[in-house]
């Protein structure tokens, strides 16, 4: 399954850190973040819980970039 | 500006004043006094980075920008070095403003650009029209579009004549007129007449909102320059930062050895110049941006692309295979020539036109559109259709015969014999020959053009399929200076072509196939990239297709080519640049030739002429 969600991010670089952190949290096939759109692709592995995947990618997204948010 | 830089440019607006008085100020050298002084500023600039910073090492986030400034800035306070410390980040805030305004800017400026979101629908409720949200609007609704207002969804006029601007949809300025039973689709500005529309879609499928999906998320597919700079900057920043700590103690320790002075300083100092270049950030913004701002000047020009990676591969294309019918010829029969043998051009088509005037054949309908008069049934009699051959009809008193050779053969009529594309209807009046009408499928006005254009924009090999016969395609082919042809080909035929040119290339060579999308969807996924022309309003086309013309005119190809070049010669110019200037303050900077200013303009300057050569991806005039 494939989600988009908004983010808020200020720096190329950083985006890029989201992108792999969020690559990263289990249950996450792949991501993508288009930093000049402002926007996460999330792909979820099959059968996991998206609202807590999300948050884990969230969590692991504050700890690379403290100054970022994603919309949930 | 937003309330966050507004704040930021504040800081540095009293940040940079506080250090003019600094500087001017009669303070003594590396005093106590002094650094204090200077500390206001620095902290003043600065506090936000280090506050990043602590954060950063607390999320074990060694190699984050803010880091690197923190430890370059607070270095270089603890050499004496107050002046450089606080400039660098005076400096780094100023470049990092100058960044979030000018990204902030091109995101409304390519927004802009595609400013075709309908922001509402008149509905009729209960008599009065009502503005409502267009994704309440449901299918078969009936909506009403007023002069200067942009059509919110797709659908088909009921009632009232307009002329539409679809420039924003094909970066055409030619406007479209449109009446009752004419389809139209959103995102068109209606510009005189207020038209009725009952809407065929729900607004989620219009078109408009089709567009703006595909062009939002087009960078999701990230092209091999995207991500070779991503990976690059994993690589650099540490790369850099080791480099650093290497140039800090490896040569005091080595002149400690052989027993000379060790001058620490000096070398510290080297490595903090080495940790304000480190900072990836021109590189990483830059390419993105360049890539956002080639796809936002691409649809304003009417070419949709679906990705960067597909700028990438159209700048590389070498190949080009073309459909003919509705490619590079307009897809509808016309007639394109009326030979008349001794009667007028008028008789010929007239009683032609009467003759088939029962027929709903494609070529009756379109000599009827020829002749453009209605036609009055009383005067015909005696019609007969002779299948496979033609018609046979009475006209005021005289026998007329239309059709093919073999109809003026089995009447005892010598046809000329034609050597034309088309296809040719013979005449008789009472057994006399009476001439040829030849109806064709037209090539368009451009396409001759298009192909040289396309040729002139590095195509090394232009191809053309079509499933008519050998005779008409040569002669498409010879007119249009085409390379190659394949002719009599079905559908399946098409990708096995298409694989056999794939098969001829070199491996950095891309193939393009363009077609009209309606029936070539596999041989579109089949090429490299599938380029279909107008797709305004066809959903399938626009599905299969890589790179999506709006209008149908064949000189959009070379013009998507020449977009997709100016954009990659950008992104490598940015590339080089941005890397061979950091190189090169690198090594100034180990061998004591660069200064922290130095290193503040190959971080902060580098980004700015990097930007601001990314967003001239996003002129396309010209191309």
């Amino acid at each position: 399954m494939k989600k988009t969600y908004k983010i808020d991010v200020d720096c190329a670089n950083c985006a890029n850190k989201m992108e792999q952190a969020a690559k990263n949290t289990a249950g996450v096939a792949d991501a993508t973040v288009n930093f000049m759109a402002l926007k996460m692709n999330v792909e979820f592995e099959e059968g996991v819980d998206v609202k807590a995947v999300m948050a884990e990618v969230l969590a692991n997204c504050k700890k690379v970039e403290d100054d970022c948010e994603i919309f949930l | 500006m937003n309330k966050k830089q507004k704040k930021v440019l504040m800081r540095i607006i009293a940040a940079a004043a506080m250090m003019v008085v600094l500087l001017l100020l009669p303070l003594e050298e590396k005093s106590i006094f002094r650094f204090l002084l200077f500390l206001i500023p620095y902290f003043t600039i600065g506090y936000d980075i280090l506050l990043k910073a602590f954060k950063g090492i607390r999320n074990k986030q060694v190699f984050d920008e803010n880091f690197l400034m923190a430890v370059a800035t607070i270095g270089a306070m603890a050499l004496g070095e107050y002046t450089e410390g606080v400039a660098v980040m005076l400096f780094y805030q100023i470049g990092e403003l100058f960044q979030s305004y000018a990204i902030g800017k091109s995101r409304r400026n390519i927004s802009a650009l595609m400013d075709i979101r309908p922001d509402f629908a008149n509905v009729m409720i209960d008599g009065s029209l009502t503005q409502v949200d267009p994704d309440e609007v449901e299918v078969g609704s009936e909506i009403i579009v007023q002069p200067g207002e942009k059509i919110p969804i797709d659908g088909v006029v009921l009632d009232g004549t307009s002329t539409l601007d679809t420039a924003a949809l094909t970066g055409e300025s030619v406007p479209r007129s449109v009446k009752p039973a004419d389809e139209v689709i959103s995102g068109c500005i209606n510009m005189s007449g207020v038209l009725k529309i009952r809407t065929t879609k729900e607004f989620g499928e219009s078109t408009a909102s089709k567009i703006l999906d595909l062009v939002e998320n087009a960078s999701s597919k990230k092209s091999k320059p995207e991500n070779f700079i991503s990976k690059f900057a994993r690589v650099y920043t540490p790369v850099v930062c080791y480099s650093a700590v290497a140039l800090a103690l490896l040569p005091p320790v080595v002149s400690l050895l052989i027993g000379i002075d060790a001058n620490w300083s000096q070398w510290v100092y080297r490595a903090l110049t080495f940790l304000v270049i480190s900072c990836p950030c021109a590189l990483v913004i830059s390419i993105p941006l360049t890539f956002f701002a080639g796809i936002g000047g691409a649809s304003k020009a009417g070419v949709l692309v679906k990705g960067s990676n597909y700028l990438d591969m159209l700048s590389k294309a070498k190949i080009a295979v073309m459909d003919k019918t509705g490619t590079l010829t307009e897809g509808v029969f016309k007639v394109t020539k009326i030979v008349p043998v001794n009667v007028t051009k008028e008789e010929l088509l007239e009683k032609t036109a009467i003759a088939e005037v029962y027929s709903n054949h494609p070529i009756s309908k379109s000599l009827k559109e020829a002749y453009g008069k209605p036609i009055n049934t009383g005067s015909v009699a005696d019609v007969e259709e002779i299948s496979g051959h033609g018609v046979k009809a009475v006209i005021g008193g005289i026998t007329v015969n239309v059709g093919n050779e073999k109809l003026m053969e089995k009447i005892g009529v010598t046809a000329q014999s034609v050597r034309e594309p088309g296809t040719v209807i013979h005449v008789a009046f009472n057994g006399n020959y009476a001439g040829y009408i030849l109806i064709s499928d037209e090539l368009k006005p451009t396409s001759k053009a298009a192909i040289s254009a396309m040729k002139h924009a590095g195509i090394l090999n232009t191809v053309m399929l079509t499933g008519d016969s050998a005779q008409v395609a040569e002669i498409v082919a010879g007119d249009l200076g085409l390379d190659k042809v394949y002719a009599e080909l079905l559908p399946a035929d098409k990708v096995t072509k298409v694989e056999e040119l794939l098969a001829t290339k070199k491996e950095k060579e891309q193939l393009i196939f363009v077609g009209d999308g309606i029936n070539d969807a596999p041989v579109l996924s089949r090429a490299d990239i599938g380029i279909a022309m107008g797709a305004l309003g066809s959903d399938a086309a626009i599905e299969a297709a890589d790179v999506v013309l709006m209008d149908d005119d064949p000189m959009k190809i070379a013009k998507a080519i020449n977009i997709a070049k100016k954009c990659m010669r950008i992104v490598y110019e940015n590339i080089y640049f941005a890397i061979g200037i950091k190189i090169a303050c690198l090594i100034l900077g180990a061998i004591g030739l660069a200064n922290m200013w130095l290193a503040i303009f190959a971080d902060v300057g580098v980004m700015v002429i990097a930007v601001l050569n990314a967003i001239r991806a996003l002129r396309v005039h010209n191309v």
